[in-house]
């Protein structure tokens, strides 16, 4: 435990390494619920810029994991350096992290009683000390980009789940993450939503942003992704490029895993 | 006051035993009453014709935006100038169950609302009769559902009962006053007694907590409960 | 025999009504400041306070509230402090509401999505701003329903205050069906006034409620 915290430490000291080193790096990471053992000695370096897609069998422990990044979940062994601070109880090391690592999730979680605009200003306001009105502009341009600026005034339940999954992207965005972590942001959208989401993602990508992406969208990863992880029953079982996983998976799990949820 | 005012009340405990015995046996007989009526009313409330719908929705609207206290006067006062007169406990009997009842069919209404009207229509094409259909299908999970609001209503009509003592039903807080004014002693009378009280809430609240695990919730909790 | 109209009776009835709603009112922003008051200490300071309100609640939720007025009438006596039925009244009322507003209060929080907290968690809010700005603006629109419903149980507990002998609808209601001789249409009567305070309640509830849906 100790060498590691002093390699964390030595990896924020190193000038060569804080900057252009990896944006997240898990080392050996493990996590319990009780007695159940969630996450088995993860180990995941993310370059900074790099889109990872994470699929896997409901229960593998993908949604913990990138839960994990941002201090939603505690991990209990093992080391999480994001943005080249260690995750600890610290909470002033939380913060600073929450700050640099948005998060959209399956069911957006927009404030209901806030309304878009309201939504997306929020964190620049309180956590930023963002003056309200530049706030408003940085707000109104996310708002521009995901294709909604005409909704800027209207309430959460008043939009399509498509259309919540995008003020959700830009709410993340207004903080101006380093890095965007996606807890299955499709899978609660009625299929003719999926695609505006997704398109907004990957416009995101072409940004260079550094991604982590759990989804079962398999074209998206195709499309996007620089590497793909397969998790099974909280390891990963298989990190590759997308042209090789999809095409010639090395396991035998994931061959059966991509059978099922590409076969028909 | 010390240990020794306490022993006046303690010697009263005949009394205060005779007046236990009262509380439980309104409360329990009321509470078994007011569940199955309230079961029955929630039933007419929803699918009966719809004169009988508008009188329940009336009778539970009326018993409960009306105190309790004016609901036992009216029944044991009142009602003689109509030429029905009830012995003291026959009232409260009475009026505990009607209270209730406007209660638990309300509870039990909204625990049948929030059950999926997907459960009626397939119970309907499995060809069960509506009355089958809302007393197998409907009325177990809706009971589930609701079965912690119905406890916290069922301990309400305990503690309630404490109000039977105003038209002299000899129960625990009549008994009280009793002794209250035969000893002087009303701090420590009242302290004994609610104390009673206390300890006949917590083990009520147990026992339904043990009614619902046996029978309410049964085997298929753990699945039918999302 | 009888030299009283109905509407006398109506009226002399009538003519208590306010002094039902001062004690309502009275008991519910006492029963509401000291739930307040409880409900900080326990956000605040859950290890600490949680058990102690847990307890309190528990408590006066278990006992009767006419054994509560007894000990409060009795016990201000013992203690030597001179006391009036109003005052009694309204001590053991406001305690006794501190005790459902404070759990309803509560629940209402717990209530609120978990979504909500981990998405304001994850923009970086401190668990201050996350209350004040995402959880109690919510948690307040879910009280709306059941804190009508306890301003209604307010009222017609205040109806126990004519047992320790304050004169409020229910007393005047009983020295009006001893003095007419006619306690059907006494009784009958008080019911219906509580029925229409207490259903407007209901009423402007159910109307607040659709409006602040979102």
């Amino acid at each position: 435990m100790s060498n590691l915290a002093s390699s964390a430490a030595l990896a924020q000291a190193s000038p060569s390494s804080a900057p252009s080193g990896h944006a997240i790096e898990l080392v050996g990471v493990n996590k319990w619920y009780g007695e159940f053992h969630v996450l088995k000695d993860i180990n995941l370096k993310v370059h900074r810029g790099e889109r990872i897609v994470i699929c896997g069998p409901s229960g593998s422990g993908k949604s913990t994991m990138i839960r994990c990044i941002n201090r939603l979940e505690e991990h209990q062994q093992g080391t999480i350096i994001v943005d080249g601070i260690e995750l600890t109880n610290d909470l002033k090391r939380i913060d600073e992290i929450r700050r640099e690592v948005g998060m959209c999730f399956q069911h957006f979680n927009l404030f209901p009683h806030l309304t878009i605009l309201e939504n997306l200003t929020l964190a620049p306001i309180w956590v930023r000390k963002m003056p309200k009105k530049e706030a408003d502009e940085l707000a109104m341009h996310f708002l521009t980009k995901v294709k909604i600026p005409e909704q800027a005034h209207k309430y959460p339940g008043q939009l399509s789940g498509g259309q919540q999954q995008r003020v959700a992207i830009a709410r993340a965005l207004c903080m101006k993450p380093k890095i965007l972590l996606f807890d299955e942001p499709t899978s609660a959208l009625d299929p003719e939503m999926v695609k505006e989401v997704l398109e907004t993602m990957v416009s995101l990508a072409e940004e260079g942003m550094t991604m982590l992406c759990v989804t079962h969208e398999m074209g998206f990863a195709r499309q996007v992704a620089n590497r793909v992880i397969f998790m099974d029953a909280g390891q990963i079982i298989e990190m590759n490029e997308p042209e090789p996983f999809f095409s010639n998976p090395q396991h035998e799990r994931t061959r059966l895993f991509l059978s099922q949820i590409l076969g028909h | 006051m010390n240990l020794s005012s306490f022993i006046d009340v303690f010697h009263a405990w005949p009394s205060l035993l005779n007046g236990l015995v009262m509380t439980v046996m309104l409360t329990l007989v009321s509470s078994f009453l007011g569940v199955v009526l309230g079961t029955l009313c929630a039933w007419g409330s929803l699918k009966g014709p719809k004169a009988v719908r508008w009188f329940i929705r009336g009778y539970v609207e009326f018993f409960r935006n009306t105190p309790f206290l004016g609901q036992i006067f009216f029944i044991f006062f009142g009602l003689p100038a109509l030429g029905l007169r009830l012995d003291p406990v026959t009232a409260a009997l009475v009026a505990l169950t009607i209270n209730l009842t406007a209660y638990a069919c309300e509870i039990i209404r909204a625990g049948i609302e929030a059950t999926p009207a997907g459960q009626f229509e397939a119970a309907s094409s499995l060809g069960l009769k509506p009355a089958q259909a809302f007393f197998l299908v409907i009325i177990p999970p809706a009971f589930q559902r609701v079965w912690p609001a119905m406890t916290s209503q069922l301990v309400i009509i305990l503690l309630a009962s404490a109000l039977c003592s105003q038209i002299s039903v000899a129960e625990l807080s009549y008994e009280a006053n009793m002794i209250a004014s035969r000893t002087f002693r009303n701090f420590e009378a009242y302290i004994v007694v609610t104390l009673i009280y206390l300890g006949l809430a917590v083990l009520f609240r147990e026992m339904l907590t043990w009614v619902g695990r046996r029978f309410v919730y049964g085997e298929f909790a753990t699945g039918a409960q999302r | 025999m009888n030299d009283f109209t109905t509407w006398d009776v109506f009226r002399n009835l009538l003519a208590a009504v306010p002094w039902t709603i001062y004690l309502s009112l009275i008991a519910f922003a006492g029963g509401a400041a000291v739930s307040l008051i409880l409900l900080s200490l326990r956000f605040a300071f859950p290890r600490v306070a949680g058990r102690p309100v847990r307890l309190y609640v528990q408590v006066f939720q278990g006992t009767p509230l006419l054994m509560q007025l007894f000990l409060v009438y009795f016990g201000l006596a013992l203690m030597g402090v001179q006391t009036t039925p109003l005052f009694a009244a309204s001590l053991c009322l406001s305690v006794y509401s501190s005790a459902y507003l404070t759990e309803t209060w509560y629940g209402c929080v717990l209530a609120v999505p978990k979504g909500q907290w981990e998405a304001s968690s994850s923009l970086g809010l401190k668990h201050w701003q996350q209350m004040l700005l995402i959880v109690l603006p919510q948690a307040l629109r879910l009280s709306v329903p059941p804190t009508v419903g306890l301003m209604v149980q307010i009222v017609k507990n205040t109806s126990l205050a004519s047992i320790v002998g304050f004169v409020e609808l229910t007393r005047a209601s009983q020295i009006i069906a001893n003095a007419t001789f006619e306690p059907f249409l006494a009784y009958g009567a008080v019911a219906l006034i509580y029925f229409v305070i207490c259903f407007s309640i209901s009423l402007c509830g159910r109307h607040l409620e659709k409006r602040i849906r979102i």
